[in-house]
């Protein structure tokens, strides 16, 4: 929450001068494009004649149209409850965003054609790679917070150095290093286990800090508290300390999850069949490449929806205990 | 006193840096004993009783705690912890469990008691501080008094031989601190070993077998509450009791 004042009574889009500079500024967007050649304009044509020989009045007309259809959504939509409003705004946005796929005129029966391998290969690729790197980055951020608070120098310096390179390289690179590399000490690694390796290393040192910060939130009467009672350390952290922490950790580990999950798409350069080289190479061969990229970038923010309500629902489950 | 010593601190001392917070403290607490220790802040009195159950390590002298003694790598600081109850200040319950689980998770994961009988255990302790139903509760919704008598029940749930008590009333609302008090002082009528820090003068007179006043780190008087506040021996306690005592 933003702790709104309450002196504050009035919404911002009912101001006048809210409303008068919006409409201001969406008239003045829109008569500097030439809008001649669009719907709107033959719609408009009772009004302003030819569209195209309408000149600086049909340019303002349109402008105009647009102006008040837009303001008086905006005002409209004001008057609705909150949950409404955000419906609407959503529904709205994406309509504006279909519209504007719909210009590149895809062919859909095309889509219709390669989306089944599209999903029952590219997308369980990624799902795969992504879920098997979140559990060990994971398993690497609890260890390596822990070690990065200790009071044991080995584990603090392995731990900052790890976080430290790891974080101080582009994820491309380390793809390339673990899976170019490592051939060269003796282990040849197949693509995709090269691929977990670099995520989960990538990711592991990222959530590693926000494990620690999260960890060093925890107010220390607590530790005390639990100690008092005779809890030993692995018992303090598994039951008092870590479920504590979770509240402060997810928001910016669901970042992570939802970021890892697109940057999964970093291991097709070592040809790996995820959801992104398929898209790549579908489209290759009839240059229908907007095809598949779009199909794929639709697929990638479901897939990132998903993982934003599942966030969203473990916070509320840990926000149970703050309820007064 | 021939009573069997729980505590025993003999020329206990210790530092924070060059800061010497402990300076030689002799004190024994026997089974049954009742012991206030008041005195002014910084003068160590918390830094004691917190090394009573090894939360501050003291680096001269010797604790003995139920016939452990406290030092040095301790393999067995669970078993002596288990045995001593703390409340602190702040309460310092775990706000993501329920009361009762607060109650109970010691029991059970300490002590590998079955959930059924941790159970029973803590609401048995609960109703004895007198708020069984706030049993399914979490600690923010209630109020803090009822708070510091959920720690005191967590603590007796684990059935301790010592109680030690942090300044148990000093973070409470004026008209909760009597509700505190008064569970304190119904586990003394039963006999349970304390040590308390606490300013609560009334509280000291009419529970303690004996008050010790500390400053800078070393006992300057102790006596029983009558001989204390009645006919205090040393300057330093005089100014200090007709300051605590003035309003």
């Amino acid at each position: 929450m933003l702790y709104p004042d309450t002196v504050e009574a009035e919404v911002l889009v009912h101001k006048p001068w809210f409303v008068g500079t919006m409409f201001g500024v969406v008239l003045m967007a829109f008569m500097a494009f030439n809008l001649s050649g669009t719907g709107l304009a033959e719609l408009m044509r009772p009004v302003i004649g030819d569209p195209s020989t309408s000149g600086l009045y049909g340019r303002f007309a349109i402008g105009f149209t647009i102006a008040v259809i837009f303001t008086l959504n905006v005002v409209l939509i004001g008057f609705a409850p909150l949950k409404l409003q955000i419906g609407i705004v959503w529904l709205e946005l994406l309509l504006l965003f279909i519209a504007f796929f719909e210009t590149f005129h895809l062919s859909l029966p095309f889509i219709r054609e390669k989306l089944p391998f599209l999903v029952s290969q590219g997308v369980v690729t990624t799902l795969y790679v992504s879920a098997i790197s979140i559990v060990i980055a994971s398993a690497i951020a609890v260890a390596g917070a822990v070690a990065k608070l200790s009071n044991n120098g080995f584990a603090y310096a392995i731990a900052s150095f790890y976080t430290s390179f790891f974080r101080g390289l582009p994820l491309l690179m380390q793809v390339y290093l673990i899976y170019l590399g490592l051939p060269q000490l003796g282990f040849v690694i197949n693509a995709v286990p090269a691929g977990i390796l670099a995520l989960s290393l990538c990711y592991g040192a990222y959530m590693t800090e926000i494990f620690r910060s999260g960890i060093q939130s925890i107010d220390r009467g607590q530790w005390e508290a639990s100690r008092s009672m005779g809890f030993g350390f692995a018992l303090t952290m598994r039951r008092i300390i870590l479920p504590q922490a979770l509240p402060v950790i997810i928001p910016p580990t669901g970042n992570q999850f939802i970021s890892m999950l697109k940057d999964s798409s970093l291991v097709s350069v070592i040809g790996v069949w995820e959801l992104m080289f398929l898209a790549r190479t579908l489209g290759q061969k009839t240059f229908q490449h907007m095809e598949m990229l779009i199909s794929a970038a639709m697929i990638y923010w479901v897939l990132s929806i998903c993982l934003e309500l599942i966030q969203s629902r473990v916070e509320r489950h840990y926000a149970r205990s703050k309820v007064r | 006193m021939s009573a069997q010593a729980i505590i025993e601190a003999r020329a206990v001392s210790k530092w924070y840096g060059h800061f010497h917070a402990l300076k030689g403290i002799n004190l024994t607490v026997h089974k049954g004993e009742r012991i206030v220790i008041c005195g002014p802040s910084g003068s160590g009195k918390s830094t004691l009783i917190r090394c009573f159950n090894r939360l501050e390590a003291h680096q001269e002298g010797e604790i003995v705690v139920n016939g452990v003694a406290l030092h040095g790598r301790m393999s067995n600081v669970a078993a002596v912890r288990s045995n001593i109850g703390m409340v602190f200040q702040h309460f310092n319950l775990f706000p993501h469990m329920t009361v009762l689980m607060n109650c109970m998770a010691g029991p059970m994961w300490v002590k590998g008691v079955p959930a059924v009988e941790a159970r029973q255990t803590a609401l048995q302790f609960l109703e004895r501080v007198r708020i069984p139903e706030q049993a399914n509760k979490f600690p923010v919704q209630l109020s803090g008094g009822q708070q510091q008598r959920v720690a005191i029940a967590r603590s007796l749930c684990m059935k301790p031989d010592v109680m030690l008590f942090d300044e148990p009333t000093s973070a409470l609302d004026p008209e909760m601190v009597s509700e505190v008090l008064e569970t304190m002082t119904g586990l003394a009528r039963d006999g349970m070993t304390m040590v308390c820090v606490t300013h609560e003068m009334g509280f000291a007179r009419a529970v303690a077998d004996r008050v010790i006043f500390m400053d800078a780190g070393q006992i300057v008087e102790e006596g029983t509450p009558d001989a204390f506040f009645g006919n205090p021996r040393h300057d330093r306690t005089k100014l200090f009791l007709s300051q605590i005592l003035k309003h």
